[in-house]
């Protein structure tokens, strides 16, 4: 399995000058995981995977995009009725996106369940959320180019949010569109950043993996790997069962793909933009939902803008202020439920941003944007301290064994001698 | 540093020193500089163009609207509210007293003309066009616009009234040409 030297004399040639075999394999191959990983872990190669997706896929949907306002619509239009297998490719984009959110909150979610975002892991962490941001501004600034309804005042709704800041806000504005509204200038410069953010994208991922691969993964039972009878190599182990995941993650797009393409979209986004006309109901897209009912929980314009850009900066100091020193939940008996407390939380949030600001919607939206908040700010400080973590196994192998157990104790753990 | 400061009596090492410092210093320097004069050009890039402050004003023949009723037209790409009041529309704006609403203004301020009202259709909170203007929209609880994005309330002067919307709808800068021209911009 682990050959440093290659065998190929053209391999040898290229190693020689570019140690990229080598490269491969202490990084894809015989990289040591912990042996214990579980289905959790496998978001993070998914996410990666659907960046690609998304790169390809963005790229050839450009080679037939018109991004001016007088065709843009039309353009995407062309996609799916004249272009050939256009709408597959557009399909493929649209729910690739959504299917990007829900593999990024998966991952996100285990590393809270999981704490992976503490010692040494917190540049990590930072990482995925500048990640975070950033596909947030890509999907936002792609949802704009097919210049349907939806799309038009979408963007004037977001882009105002940068008029709340106090002085400079309305230049700021106006700097952004390249004008006095959202408007050719704006379409333009929207698909020229969104066609450069997945690329910057792919070089954050980087550092995220150098990082990863410096201080190596976490594990379901939050506890360091201590010697090489915890670990197992990448390949074959890990690949096969990202490969498996891949296969999983492929099944359920396809069936958005092929039967339910626009289910999670929105009608009037089918019709083209209209700048003097607002649809009765503004929506974003899903992923999106949670952030907006923040945004309409508190009734005044800069504060709701700075609670909701809070709500994902709060994850940067996440670390700080979850003061228990065990990382996995598993241990942590009260955690484990307050963190699925927390998820559902999530979950109310962006029911109610789905919904019109009116009645029980607004007071429901209020309390879990409290709680949202009273989460970090108040129960991970306080919890870490009062809460008595279970014990915590002595090693990942010896935990991974009582847990195959039933078997006699005595049979493995000779075999384990042998090491 | 106590050695360099020793040294310092003898001149030279001290010299070097000073004279290393001041050039990183002033490297440095024409370096921010540089990257200021570059980014510069590459962010006023952003801004409004000359043509799109060229479209900066609109003449418009009022002399259609009927009493009650109110049109839209295109300002800078914005939408413009041009309403000819009723008589109870000026007198319920004019009479109401500034402590009452939350960003002060009177009527008076507001409209030149008093049957004429000329605003930018633009809701101050994110945006969105308010409804109010077609026969049959919605006019929220103060007979003038209601936004329907996160519901904002305006009343007949355009001010601000109930909702999130911080600020009254906007009067763009206009003058009456004649009686029924008006120039807007
Ligand atoms: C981080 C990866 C990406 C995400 C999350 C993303 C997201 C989106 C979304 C949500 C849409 C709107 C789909 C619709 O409603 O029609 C869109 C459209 C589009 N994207 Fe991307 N995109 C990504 C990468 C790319 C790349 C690399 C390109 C290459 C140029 C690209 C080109 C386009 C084009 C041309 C459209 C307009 C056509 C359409 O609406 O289907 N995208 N993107
Ligand atoms: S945009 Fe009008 S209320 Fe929000």
């Amino acid at each position: 399995m682990s050959t440093p030297v290659p065998r190929n004399k053209v391999a040898q040639w290229i190693e020689y000058r570019l140690p990229i075999f080598s490269w491969a394999n202490h990084n894809l191959i015989d990289f040591p995981e912990p042996k214990n990983l579980n289905y959790w872990w496998n978001f993070g190669s998914l996410a990666g995977i659907i960046l690609v997706i998304q790169i390809i896929t963005g790229i050839v949907l450009a080679m037939h995009y018109t991004p001016h306002v007088d065709h843009a619509f039309d353009s995407v239009e062309r996609i799916m009725r004249d272009v050939e297998w256009g709408w597959l490719i557009r399909y493929i984009h649209m729910n690739g996106a959504s299917m990007f959110f829900a593999v990024v909150y998966i991952h996100i979610f285990r590393g809270m369940y999981y704490g992976s975002y503490k010692s040494p892991r917190e540049i990590l962490w930072w990482l995925g959320i500048i990640l975070l941001f950033l596909i947030m501004g890509t999907a936002f600034m792609g949802y704009v180019l097919p210049w349907g309804q939806m799309s038009f005042w979408a963007a004037t709704v977001i882009t105002n949010l940068v008029s709340a800041i106090p002085w400079i806000g309305e230049t700021l504005r106006d700097w952004l569109w390249g004008g006095f509204s959202v408007d050719n200038p704006t379409l333009n410069r929207f698909f020229s950043l969104h066609y450069l953010l997945p690329f910057v994208i792919v070089g954050v991922v980087i550092l995220h993996i150098w990082a990863l691969h410096h201080r190596r993964s976490n594990n379901p039972l939050g506890i360091d790997v201590k010697s090489a009878k915890d670990t197992i190599p990448f390949h074959p182990y890990y690949t096969v069962r990202d490969l498996f995941g891949l296969g999983a993650m492929l099944f359920v797009l396809f069936v958005f793909v092929f039967f339910v393409p626009n289910m999670l979209g929105e009608t009037i986004n089918y019709v083209k933009a209209d700048p003097l006309q607002t649809p009765p109901h503004i929506v974003p897209e899903w992923y999106f939902l949670p952030y907006y009912a923040i945004l309409r929980a508190i009734p005044d314009k800069l504060g709701g803008v700075v609670a909701m850009v809070a709500s994902i900066a709060i994850l940067f100091i996440l670390p700080w202020l979850d003061t228990s020193k065990v990382r996995s939940a598993r241990f942590r008996p009260i955690y484990k439920q307050l963190f699925w407390v927390f998820v559902a939380d999530c979950f109310v949030l962006g029911w109610v941003g789905a919904n019109p600001p009116e009645g029980s919607f607004v007071w429901i939206g209020q309390i879990c944007t409290i709680y949202y908040f009273a989460h970090f700010l108040i129960i991970l400080p306080i919890l870490g301290k009062l809460e008595r973590p279970r014990p915590l196994p002595d090693s990942i192998h010896e935990a991974v064994l009582k847990k195959r157990g039933g078997a006699p104790a005595v049979q493995p753990a000779a075999t384990m001698e042998k090491h | 540093m106590a050695e360099t400061s020793q040294h310092g009596e003898h001149g030279a090492p001290a010299t070097g020193e000073t004279r290393r410092d001041f050039l990183i210093l002033a490297a440095g320097a024409m370096g921010a500089i540089a990257t200021i004069a570059v980014v510069w050009p590459l962010i006023e890039t952003m801004n409004p163009a000359a043509d799109t402050l060229a479209l900066s004003s609109t003449e418009i023949d009022i002399s259609g609207i009927e009493v009650g009723q109110a049109i839209v037209v295109v300002w800078r790409g914005k939408p413009v509210f041009v309403r000819h009041r009723a008589p109870e529309e000026i007198e319920e704006a004019r009479k109401v007293s500034l402590d009452d609403l939350g960003d002060k203004q009177s009527d008076e301020e507001r409209a030149k003309k008093a049957e004429w009202l000329i605003l930018v259709g633009v809701c101050t909170h994110l945006g969105c066009i308010p409804l109010g203007t077609k026969q049959g929209d919605p006019r929220g609880d103060f007979g003038g616009w209601f936004c329907p994005c996160h519901g904002s309330h305006y009343d007949t002067s355009g001010r601000i009234r109930k909702g999130p919307a911080p600020r009254n709808l906007e009067v763009p800068p206009y003058e009456f040409l004649s009686d029924t021209l008006v120039k807007i911009g």
